[in-house]
């Protein structure tokens, strides 16, 4: 599936509509191909409905396109079942949501642990979770707070758990859905700190966002405007 | 996903909402502990009755004794020798006229002419054990003995009610009665009855003056056995009776416990099984319920979960766990209240509380399976999600 002489990318998506049954049908995804490298960091620009987040869904296995199709890691999702596509998406991707998403009746510790739960064997190992789970945390400089709730952290903080969280198993692939978009400057900043620190450490990286400031530290940066999408 | 995985999530969900679970389980409770309560209840009950049937009936036999042409099948003195069979707590012979053959008895005084005293009532010849053998009491005098029957003084003995019909009461004057033209001193009443209470109403005679009125030959024996013997000295009674002749003979045993306490469980319970059913079903209603709010509040962790790489079946698996946890909870403490209660009711009434393990044992696994049912539908819905939807 690899195209001679160069290497495999970790998101091929060749000309991929999303259409959304409405009247009138929503298209916010139109004739869309991007492909992203390993190693990559990838900001995706754009206004609020222009279609940032039906991209990352699709990236992240959680929704299907209508039309086109989408190589991960050079296997071809769009013919997969639900169950192996679950599979791929517990195995290679993490994610990280404008609101955080951390369970608030559970520490922060068993929260990063929750990444593990749905993996495949010998992933999903409950032997040296709590460890890999506390240096995840270590990683994203959270190690401090590990036993406590959710809700005692500020945003800044809860978004570097669900980073850790999203690192837990080290996924092929980082999918950012606003990440900025709940965080003052300041924390802005800290968190985009560390997306640097991640991209130095080879991960690939796509982050969604309508700030300035986040794009402008990306690698690469593509503009999506009415489900239209342009590299800048 | 590792089982341990599902239990520990299942457990940190029902623990996340503390109250709310504590809530939940209450309809399960009330089902499970009435459930417990009723067969506890019923089964302390039933032993209870059983218990007064050992008491009064179950030591009780009757030997009948056909009249025959050939001799007496059974003689005057056989009572004394049934006290040796080991088991045998008491005995006594008996002759009594079949059908209505009472005869005219009438007290000595006669106070006032216009009054009439003179009462039929049944004549009876009886061996001297005859108070222990109908377990009863003398209340005034004493019961005749064997130097009475050896003199063949004209002595009687009044069953309570006879004694009361003919207008005899206290024994201080030496009353006598008429019975036909001859008079009988009167030298006790004999009351309280525990069995073979016709007596009551009867003139009691000892046996060599019985043959005055045709009571010549044994018709019954009394016999009283040790508790749980009565089975054994049935079987043995005919022989120790009458060795020649014991087919003849016509043996009436104490009906069976088991028989009396299926009867007294049987019309009991109906309509409390039906309560605690009901009870059941709302409980399973309430788990539902519980369940589906939750499902609902708790969309955008569903959406997480399957972002995690949960499949449709481990969501669905998770709330499945979540409702059979109530439920078994709810069954495990519905379980103890029951037993609890059933305790305490046996010791107000002072009974021996009786408690099949089985209904205990399997109440928890009832409760479980009414969370499990009751699960189903928002496990369903849970796993119907659209991790997109969820994550909105
Ligand atoms: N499930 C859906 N049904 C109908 N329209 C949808 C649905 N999801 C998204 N849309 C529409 O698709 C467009 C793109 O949405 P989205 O990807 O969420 O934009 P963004 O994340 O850039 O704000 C919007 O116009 C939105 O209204
Ligand atoms: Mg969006």
């Amino acid at each position: 599936m690899a195209e001679p002489g160069t290497a495999e990318p970790v998101i091929r998506l060749v000309d991929v509509d999303r259409v959304f049954p409405a009247e009138p049908p929503v298209h916010a995804l139109r004739g869309t191909s991007l492909r992203v490298a390993a190693g990559d960091y990838v900001a995706v620009n754009g206004p609020s409905g222009s279609g940032k987040s039906t991209l990352l869904n699709t990236l992240g296995l959680l929704d299907r396109p209508t039309s086109g199709r989408y190589l991960l890691d050079g296997i071809d999702t769009t013919t997969l079942p639900d169950g192996e596509r679950t599979r791929l998406r517990g195995g290679r991707i993490g994610f990280v949501f404008q609101s955080f998403h951390l369970l608030q009746h559970r520490p922060v510790l068993e929260n990063v642990m929750l990444a593990e739960v749905y993996r495949q064997p010998p992933t999903n190992l409950r032997k040296g979770r709590r460890a890999r789970a506390a240096q995840a945390l270590e990683r994203v400089g959270m190690g401090h707070r590990a036993d406590f709730p959710p809700n005692r952290l500020s945003g800044g903080e809860r978004q570097r758990v669900a980073v850790a969280r999203a690192l837990l198993g080290r996924p092929s692939l980082l999918l950012c859905d606003e990440p900025t978009g709940n965080l003052d400057g300041h924390n802005t900043t800290l968190l985009l700190d560390l997306f640097d620190e991640l991209r130095e450490q080879g991960l690939t990286i796509v982050v969604s966002t309508h700030e300035d400031e986040v794009s402008s530290r990306a690698g690469r940066r593509v503009r999506i405007i009415d489900g239209v999408l342009r590299e800048e | 996903m590792d089982p341990r995985d599902l239990c520990a999530e299942a457990v940190a969900g029902v623990l996340a909402r503390p109250l709310r679970t504590a809530l939940t389980t209450l309809g399960t409770v009330l089902g499970i502990a009435t459930l417990v309560i009723t067969l506890g209840v019923a089964a302390t009950a039933g032993n209870r009755i059983v218990g007064r049937f050992d008491e009064l009936t179950a030591t009780a036999i009757t030997v009948e004794v056909p009249q025959s042409e050939d001799g007496p099948l059974v003689g005057w003195d056989a009572p004394a020798e049934l006290t040796r069979l080991r088991g045998v707590a008491s005995a006594a012979a008996v002759a009594q006229n079949e059908g209505d053959t009472d005869l005219t008895v009438t007290a000595n005084r006669l106070v006032d002419p216009t009054r009439v005293s003179g009462r039929n009532l049944a004549v009876v010849a009886a061996t001297v054990d005859l108070p222990a053998a109908v377990r009863g009491r003398v209340s005034a005098g004493r019961f005749y003995d064997e130097g009475h029957v050896l003199r063949r003084d004209r002595v009687v003995v009044l069953g309570a009610d006879a004694a009361r019909m003919v207008g005899v009461s206290r024994l201080a004057d030496g009353p006598a009665v008429f019975i036909g033209e001859r008079a009988y001193s009167v030298i006790g009443i004999l009351s309280d009855l525990g069995r073979d209470q016709a007596l009551s109403t009867a003139v009691i005679v000892p046996p060599g003056i019985g043959a005055d009125f045709g009571l010549k030959d044994v018709t019954r024996v009394l016999v009283n056995t040790r508790l749980g013997a009565a089975e054994l000295i049935a079987g043995q009674l005919p022989r120790a009776l009458s060795p020649a002749r014991s087919g003849e003979l016509h043996v009436i045993t104490p009906p069976s416990p088991t028989r009396a306490r299926d009867a007294v469980e049987g019309d009991l319970n109906g309509l409390f099984l039906i309560l605690g059913l009901v009870s059941l079903v709302v409980g399973a209603v309430g788990i539902a319920n519980a369940t589906l709010v939750t499902v609902l509040e708790r969309t955008s962790e569903i959406g997480l979960r399957r972002a995690l790489g949960a499949a449709r079946r481990h969501v669905a698996a998770q709330f499945l766990v979540e409702s059979t946890l109530i439920g078994l909870t709810g069954g495990v403490i519905g379980a103890s209240v029951g037993v609890v209660a059933v305790v305490a009711v046996a010791a107000v009434r002072q009974w021996t509380p009786v408690l099949d393990i089985a209904p205990v044992l399997a109440a928890p696994a009832a409760g479980a399976l009414v969370g499990l049912l009751a699960g189903l539908y928002p496990a369903l819905r849970a796993a119907r999600m659209e991790p997109v939807d969820a994550l909105r």
